[in-house]
């Protein structure tokens, strides 16, 4: 088994140096065949890894140790139990579909370029792979930064753009400032306990030795953490400006998995978060918010990318509240169903744009339903999947956080159920305005439309019928199934609390949410059947299509007065104090050789005069004045 | 005699020959004055030479105590011959040279 789980890990790793290393050796074909199938392997190997821990429970395998000194010492560990198999599963068999994708996607990409990318998106996948099979909280963070790192290079992509750039430097910092937190939480862990493995800080004995001033600041920290890799308010503002990568790209890293490495993290450490209540609160609220405001903006924004940007981030905001409200298996459910429907949505959207060229505006479009049939139709099923309308997963993952809202407060139930209804309107506004009513493009670009290769189209149809059906593996107890997910869980976040509402305020919560939701949608698809937005013209449209103003808030706010003050450093601080001491310093000792170069006369008698009167002055110095002159003193006077 | 007059007499030659070194031009003059520090040295040796040995006698009749000084002084009159023999041959050639033996002469150390 040690070498099964090691295996998961090494084969995206082995795919990263294969292509990296031999980018300008190999042909585009043998890339795209060894890059996919490596993360193959590690799926299978993931299967096999999953079906050890159903029936032999978890499992930690030691490799070395990463650090031993006398103090502490951090084992490289890996652990596979019932969270991170599930994640192992959907990493990597999302992440072979999106290879698959990739292969056809990319494939105007030059060989080196082509090349590059795969690597990347390897080195992602083991980055991933190894934040959630760690066994302790240092060899996540390797994986964290690994994850964040592979953001960074695939939304720079094409960095002939300096836009891209831009973007991809966004990302990065916005996920240092988060991983700033999580590494203070990590240090706080260590000085508290003197460990951070999982087996060790995760335990009621742990618990008892942190005061509660300390849990609140470590699960804080660690939420901090969370914030930036999981773009929560007031750290979001990176995964929008992310799609500038490849679409695949956004899929992958920016919808299906690196952005949920925050909830399982949070999953992972729910121990240390349950004896928080305030911290609690905080994550609860953060993520209401964030949900809400993410779907505001998604209303009125006309880039397809875009829109299923701050789906994403208000979903994530979904996933939050639910680990806030402490429905830690109702978070990972959403998790797992959001991953298949936000990658069959971004693949599908990859798979119109590269019909139509390049063109993300959806304004530009309309009427690609028959042009575009299996796009159409598994984009739709990702569409119902989103909204929340039973029998499709998202129903169930989504119901169940907001049952679990409700039990904490209906006013986070209420809030909820407004995010999902504007999820479903935004999300058919998409739809219709893409799929349905006339094309809108040049007639050009409908000379060109076509549906895209197998290659393409085959991962979106296994994406749509995993959407359709991944909500069996949390079907409610209440419609007669039993829950084996959070069975599953139970071991790690422990047992589902006993459903405080009763079956009938259940049934109503269920049927008001979806009844909101599909009411919404059909507006959504009636409205924008036929015409399609212009500019915004009300003032409230207008706060909306320009995101809240929140991009202009930070730079004016934090990036303005930062520039202004490293303008400052470098046009007076630099110039004047520093180059001054420094030419002063050179100023000085020019000046003084200019003085001193007189002595050197050339007479003998001066250099003589020099010496004496040196010499005298050392012996003043050395038997120091005071024994001088009692030695004159006994000199003169006779004893 | 105390050996305060020694001390007297020893600072007071080797401070003329301090200032005759500084204040005249005359190579030679300047040679002599050196020559004049060496012996007020030289003096100075002797007499602390005698008093010590005079002090170790006292104590055992057998006393060396204070001869190593006037070791020295053979030493540095050796030296001091060698040194005359050696600066007499240079002032001879800056003579010979320069038809001077003003040392003011000699600006040529300077650049």
């Amino acid at each position: 088994m040690k070498i099964i789980i090691g295996l998961i890990v090494l084969w995206p790793l082995i795919g990263f140096l294969f292509n990296g290393l031999g980018r300008n050796i190999w042909s585009k074909k043998v890339i795209a065949y060894k890059a996919t199938g490596y993360i193959v392997c590690s799926f299978i190997f993931s299967i096999l890894a999953f079906l050890h821990v159903q029936d032999h429970g978890p499992i930690t395998v030691h490799y070395f140790d990463f650090i031993n000194t006398s103090n502490f010492k951090i084992p490289f560990d890996l652990k596979v139990d019932a969270l991170s198999s599930l994640f192992l599963l959907v990493i990597t068999g999302v992440g072979s579909l999106i290879h698959l994708y990739s292969t056809a996607y990319m494939k105007t990409e030059e060989a080196p370029h082509y090349a590059r990318y795969f690597a990347y998106l390897n080195l992602f996948v083991f980055s991933m792979l190894l934040l959630v099979l760690g066994d302790n909280f240092v060899i996540m963070f390797i994986g964290w930064e690994g994850v964040g790192l592979c953001s960074y290079l695939l939304i720079g992509y094409w960095f002939t753009n300096s836009s891209y750039n831009y973007a991809a430097k966004k990302a990065f910092i916005m996920n240092r400032i988060g991983d700033l937190g999580f590494l203070l939480a990590i240090f706080w862990l260590l000085v508290k306990l003197g460990s951070v493995s999982y087996g060790t800080v995760l335990t009621a004995e742990s618990l008892s030795k942190l005061s509660t001033a300390d849990i609140t600041a470590i699960t804080l920290l660690l939420f901090v953490g969370a914030m930036g890799k999981s773009a929560q308010i007031p750290l979001y503002t990176w995964l929008p400006d992310a799609m500038a990568g490849p679409t695949p790209v956004s899929a992958l890293i920016h919808a299906a998995t690196m952005v949920t490495a925050g909830i399982y993290m949070i999953t992972r450490a729910n121990i240390l978060f349950s004896a928080s209540e305030f911290t609690q609160h905080i994550i609860a609220i953060i993520g209401i918010s964030t949900a809400l405001l993410a779907a505001t903006i998604a209303l009125k924004q006309n880039d397809i990318k875009k829109v299923l940007a701050y789906s994403t981030v208000s979903q994530l905001g979904y996933m939050f509240l639910g680990l806030g409200v402490g429905a830690y298996s109702g978070a990972v459910f959403h998790v797992i169903t959001h991953a298949f429907f936000k990658a069959l949505l971004f693949l599908g959207a990859g798979s119109v744009i590269h019909a139509m060229h390049h063109e993300q505006d959806i304004r530009k479009m309309g009427g690609l339903k028959s042009k575009l049939p299996i796009t159409h139709i598994t984009f739709l099923i990702g569409c119902i999947a989103i909204a929340g309308v039973p029998p499709f997963s998202g129903f169930f993952s989504k119901d169940e956080i907001l049952a679990a809202a409700f039990a904490k407060s209906p006013i986070y139930w209420a809030l909820g159920v407004l995010g999902a209804a504007m999820t479903a309107f935004y999300m058919f506004r998409l739809y219709a305005t893409t799929f349905l009513g006339q094309f809108r493009g040049t007639s050009d670009q409908e000379h060109h439309l076509h549906e895209s290769p197998t290659a393409m189209t085959l991962p979106l149809i296994l994406l749509a019928i995993a959407s359709a059906i991944a909500g069996a593996i949390g079907i409610p107890e209440l419609m007669g199934g039993h829950h084996w997910l959070s069975h599953q869980l139970a071991p790690i976040v422990g047992e589902a609390k006993e459903a405080s509402l009763s079956h009938a305020t259940e049934w109503i919560l269920m049927g008001v949410s979806v009844s909101i939701a599909v009411i919404a949608l059909l507006v959504a698809v009636n409205r924008y059947k036929r015409k399609t937005e212009d500019e915004p013209k009300t003032a409230l449209g207008k706060f909306l299509y320009n995101k809240w103003y929140i991009d202009e808030l930070y730079s004016n706010v934090i990036v303005n007065p930062l520039n202004q003050f490293a303008g400052f450093l470098k046009n007076f601080v630099e110039k004047n104090i520093i180059d001054g001491a420094v030419n002063g310093t050179g100023k000085l000792v020019q000046y003084s050789a200019r003085q001193i170069r007189f002595i050197q006369s050339g007479q003998v008698g001066y250099y003589i005069l020099f010496m004496v009167l040196s010499l005298v002055l050392l012996f003043i110095i050395w038997f120091n004045d005071v024994a001088i002159l009692r030695f004159l003193f006994k000199l003169t006077h006779k004893s | 005699m105390p050996i305060q007059y020694y001390i007297f007499f020893c600072l007071t030659l080797f401070s003329i020959g301090v200032i005759g070194v500084l204040t005249r031009r005359n190579a030679i003059i300047v040679f002599m004055c050196i020559e004049l520090m060496l012996n007020a040295v030289n003096l100075l040796l002797v007499a602390f030479s005698k008093m010590q040995h005079a002090a170790g006698l006292k104590i055992s009749a057998a006393s060396t105590a204070g001869i190593d000084a006037q070791i020295f002084v053979f030493f540095i009159m050796v030296v001091a011959a060698a040194e005359v023999s050696v600066g007499l041959a240079i002032i001879v050639m800056m003579f010979r040279n320069t038809h001077s033996i003003d040392i003011n002469f000699l600006k040529r150390l300077k650049n």
